[in-house]
């Protein structure tokens, strides 16, 4: 019964949906308040609507119930109830399900708090998340239906893929999808603003916070990915090049690229025509990676369950929403007028520096991702694009990106001199020099070259930004009280960026860390051996059988010291799930922040007596994902600026004041 | 002009959205072979160095039985996913399973094959991937079936599916052996 509510649920969620585009467009054009506002009645009543539909599929999970085909082929009632849960999304038609939940937050976020919007952009804006709803549904309702029931039900399920039973990936796909969906509402901002043939810092001024969110949100859905990669898939690489990893790249790249454009648009009200642009590319980027990984265009490890009908499905819904936006686009961006002028060496030409570099990034993972299908359907042969490739022409792009982030915030608006910035850089000049002569002191001989580009870069990024932030406070300059309170009373806006560009270069460290530095030891060892890695020695004291709710378990224990002294005691697994009838290896890994442990337990020998054990020494590792979550939190206090909190009619009258004003 | 430069956009969307309309009508994995009912070329290659009680493997050992030739490596990710369905098909199917490990490092194949399990009757090292030249091998993984005359029957480019193994692979393996 429960099943069937939420399949009503998610129908009437679409004629809802339906509703909250097409009167209010008309509405809007025809300048009929009453038409414009069924939008946030709508807006709410679809995301009621399809909450109800994703905990109806939710309570099949939860209770096991087999004759929902959906839980039969993701689930198992030994399944633990965490991954009950989280195995709701870890399915295609849960995922879309996961998808819309999100989408209605977004647009009942906008009904809501949107006040102070103009009346017809808010009802344009609702209108083109509603239409992104109704496309959405349709396509669950026709080609993914998640409530479809079996008869006979079977007495169990087929259990979701032991590799994906796990906390991190658990809770990679919310923040992911709460990302790439998020970066919708800039989207229906950036086509409202087409129509309505107008773009201002008002609006930038709004669609900077939901861009922000969306931001932060991938970041931290990216970082979760790849460190789940690097403990589960178990070979200590977080990166891989996979096209389902570039799909989410992309989108984060143009996504980067559109906060620093929204920007200028707000203090400048210039770039609008571009800022539209990203906003609807960025989204489309998101769009296309769903494609991507659910058509089976590209041959992927994380590939969704192939059907041809959902791809083209998808297609047509890229093909509207991307070619129509594009062509009004087209249309309508040249009627727009441009803003302020500004010199090429100013803070408004480093963020177009910033835009053109990260654009081609973009660009890059793109070309490299989708090369080998392109090649194909020329008939000009079958290649596999890999590492190699990115390697070679995404970091060439980065590095000068980094160089020029930390310049950026020196620049005044306008018109700026690069050399007194320059001058005034001279702390993280200091720290690079010392930072490539400590680090080739340490590793003498070591390590590659571009291991010291990367250690300069991150010292660069790291300092530089902190030297940006104590000049704006005055640090050392003025008494440290003045300091303090100038520190407090920045915008927030401020702090997030200080915060998000240090934080990109901790991740720098990291990623230069653990490629050039990692050390190894594999080998059969029986309970007793001892092995050495980069100074700490490992015991290998026994092995155990475990049992878990839906598998079985060898559990070895480690225990490591240095010098004699202990350090940890690890105890890697290497499970068998008897229902998918997959190993999974769970690694353990001890951290001391600056290095990680990393044991792996692998096949017994032939005889039984021995088993082939992995241990890793990474050094630095832990903080690319540091610097992820730091990224992140950078966005979110950057969220908090009082300027998004405070209507844009409010901030003009109080544009006279020049006290600021304490933040709560 | 400038309205172009506007309309550059959509253009090259266009251009996109028609590559990936092209794109359904291809199968990533459908790769056609010149080898199909030919012998398998003539080779010999050494184990996997440090590997316990490896053979290498040689064209000789592709007669006699209908087997499963899988061009496999260590980097290669997907080959990770396959792995199961191949363990699956050599120790529950009874279909014997040899390995071509491609330009690979012997420690590295090790510890993945230690790591993963070892279900091939026996693995060939083709650390240069001159012998996988002579196979047509385009990308790992690759999978040919031989058959008892050691004539290449079908290939199969990607990771192995159970779809695929069920579908294509036992039914053949069933033809051959009467045949």
């Amino acid at each position: 019964m429960i099943p069937e509510l939420g399949h009503y649920a998610l129908v009437l969620a679409l004629f809802v949906a339906l509703v909250q585009s097409v009167p209010p467009l008309i509405g809007a054009a025809t300048r009929n308040a009453a038409w414009m506002n069924v939008a946030v009645p709508a807006a709410l009543a679809q995301m009621m609507l399809v909450l109800i539909a994703y905990g109806a599929l939710t309570w099949a999970h939860v209770v096991s119930d087999f004759s929902v085909l959906n839980v039969v082929q993701n689930s198992h009632s030994l399944k633990p109830m965490l991954y009950k849960v989280s195995g709701v999304w870890g399915n295609h038609e849960g995922s879309m399900m996961l998808w819309i939940v999100m989408l209605t937050i977004f647009g009942a976020a906008v009904a809501l708090f949107g006040r102070n919007l103009p009346p017809t952009l808010k009802a344009r804006v609702l209108a083109v998340q509603g239409l992104i709803g109704v496309g959405f549904l349709l396509f669950i309702l026709i080609t993914s239906n998640p409530f479809i029931r079996v008869m006979p039900a079977p007495l169990d399920g087929n259990d979701l893929n032991p590799l994906l039973q796990d906390p991190g990936l658990a809770f990679h796909p919310p923040f992911l999808y709460a990302g790439y969906v998020g970066f919708s509402m800039a989207f229906s901002f950036a086509v409202a603003a087409l129509i309505e043939g107008r773009v201002d810092p008002a609006w930038a001024r709004w669609v900077r916070p939901w861009t922000l969110a969306a931001w932060s949100t991938l970041t931290m859905g990216i970082a979760m990915g790849s460190w789940w990669a690097y403990y589960e898939l178990g070979w200590g690489g977080w990166w891989y090049w996979d096209p389902v990893e570039n799909a989410s790249f992309m989108p984060w790249l143009a996504g980067t690229a559109l906060l620093h454009s929204a920007i200028v648009v707000e203090k400048r009200d210039a770039l609008k025509s571009w800022t539209i642009l990203l906003a609807i590319v960025t989204f489309s980027l998101s769009l296309m990676g769903t494609f991507l990984v659910r058509s089976g265009i590209l041959t992927s490890v994380h590939a969704f369950a192939v059907d041809p009908k959902r791809g083209v499905f998808i297609l047509v819904l890229l093909a509207i929403a991307t070619g129509g936006s594009l062509l009004l686009y087209s249309l309508r961006a040249p009627t727009l007028k441009a803003g302020g002028l500004f010199a090429p060496i100013s803070r408004e030409g480093a963020l177009v520096l910033n835009n053109l570099l990260l654009s081609t990034a973009t660009a890059t993972v793109f070309i490299g991702t989708l090369y080998p299908l392109f090649l194909d359907i020329m008939k000009l042969g079958k290649v596999s694009v890999g590492a190699p490739f990115f390697n070679a022409t995404f970091v060439p792009v980065a590095i000068p990106m980094v160089v020029a982030m930390v310049v950026g915030p020196f620049l005044s608006w306008k018109r700026a001199d690069l050399g007194s910035a320059l001058t005034r850089l001279w702390a993280a000049g200091v720290a690079v020099v010392v930072a490539v002569a400590v680090t080739a002191y340490v590793k003498a001989g070591g390590g590659p070259l571009l291991a010291l580009v990367g250690v300069a870069l991150a010292a660069w990024a790291f300092v530089g930004s902190l030297a940006e932030f104590a000049e704006r406070i005055g640090l050392f300059r003025t008494s440290f009280r003045n300091s303090w309170n100038r520190a407090v009373h920045l915008p927030r806006s401020a702090w997030g960026m200080t915060i998000a560009h240090a934080c990109l270069g901790l991740s720098i460290l990291g990623m230069t860390g653990t490629s050039a530095w990692q050390t190894e030891s594999i080998t059969a060892m029986k309970p007793g051996d001892r092995a050495e890695v980069a100074g700490y020695e490992f015991r290998f004291d026994s092995v155990g059988l475990v049992t878990g709710p839906n598998f079985q378990a060898e559990r070895g224990v480690f225990t490591v010291t240095r010098d004699g002294k202990p350090v940890a005691t690890l105890e890697p697994e290497r499970r068998s799930y008897s229902t998918t009838r997959m190993t999974t290896t769970e690694s353990a890994i001890h951290t001391t922040v600056f290095s990680d442990l990393y044991v792996a337990l692998g096949d017994p020998t032939q005889n039984g007596t021995a088993w082939i054990v992995r241990i890793y020494h990474h050094p630095l590792v832990p903080w690319i994902w540091i610097g992820g979550v730091g990224m992140m939190l950078g966005g979110l206090v950057s969220l908090t600026d009082r300027r998004f909190r405070i209507g844009a009619p409010e901030r003009r009258r109080a544009a006279g004041k020049t006290a600021p004003l304490p933040a709560e | 002009m400038r309205r172009l430069l506007y309309l550059l956009p959509f253009l090259l969307f266009i251009g996109v959205g028609v590559a990936f309309y092209l794109g359904f009508e291809r199968d990533p994995r459908d790769i056609p072979s010149a080898l199909i009912d030919k012998p398998a070329p003539v080779f010999e290659l050494p184990p996997i160095e440090g590997l316990p009680a490896s053979a290498g493997l040689s064209s000789a050992r592709l007669t006699g039985d209908v087997t499963l030739v899988n061009v496999f490596a260590s980097w290669c990710i997907p080959c990770k996913a396959e792995h199961p369905v191949i363990t699956r098909l050599s120790r529950e199917k009874g279909v014997t399973v040899f390995g071509i490990n491609y330009k690979d490092k012997p420690e590295d194949a090790r510890t993945w094959l230690s790591r993963n399990g070892d279900p091939y009757a026996a693995i060939g090292a083709d650390q240069d991937g001159r012998v996988s030249i002579d196979w047509g091998v385009y990308g790992v993984p690759e999978s040919y079936l031989i058959d008892r005359q050691g004539r290449i029957r079908f290939k199969h480019v990607g990771p192995l599916t159970p779809e695929v193994i069920d579908q294509q692979i036992l039914p053949m393996v069933k033809h051959l052996r009467q045949g």
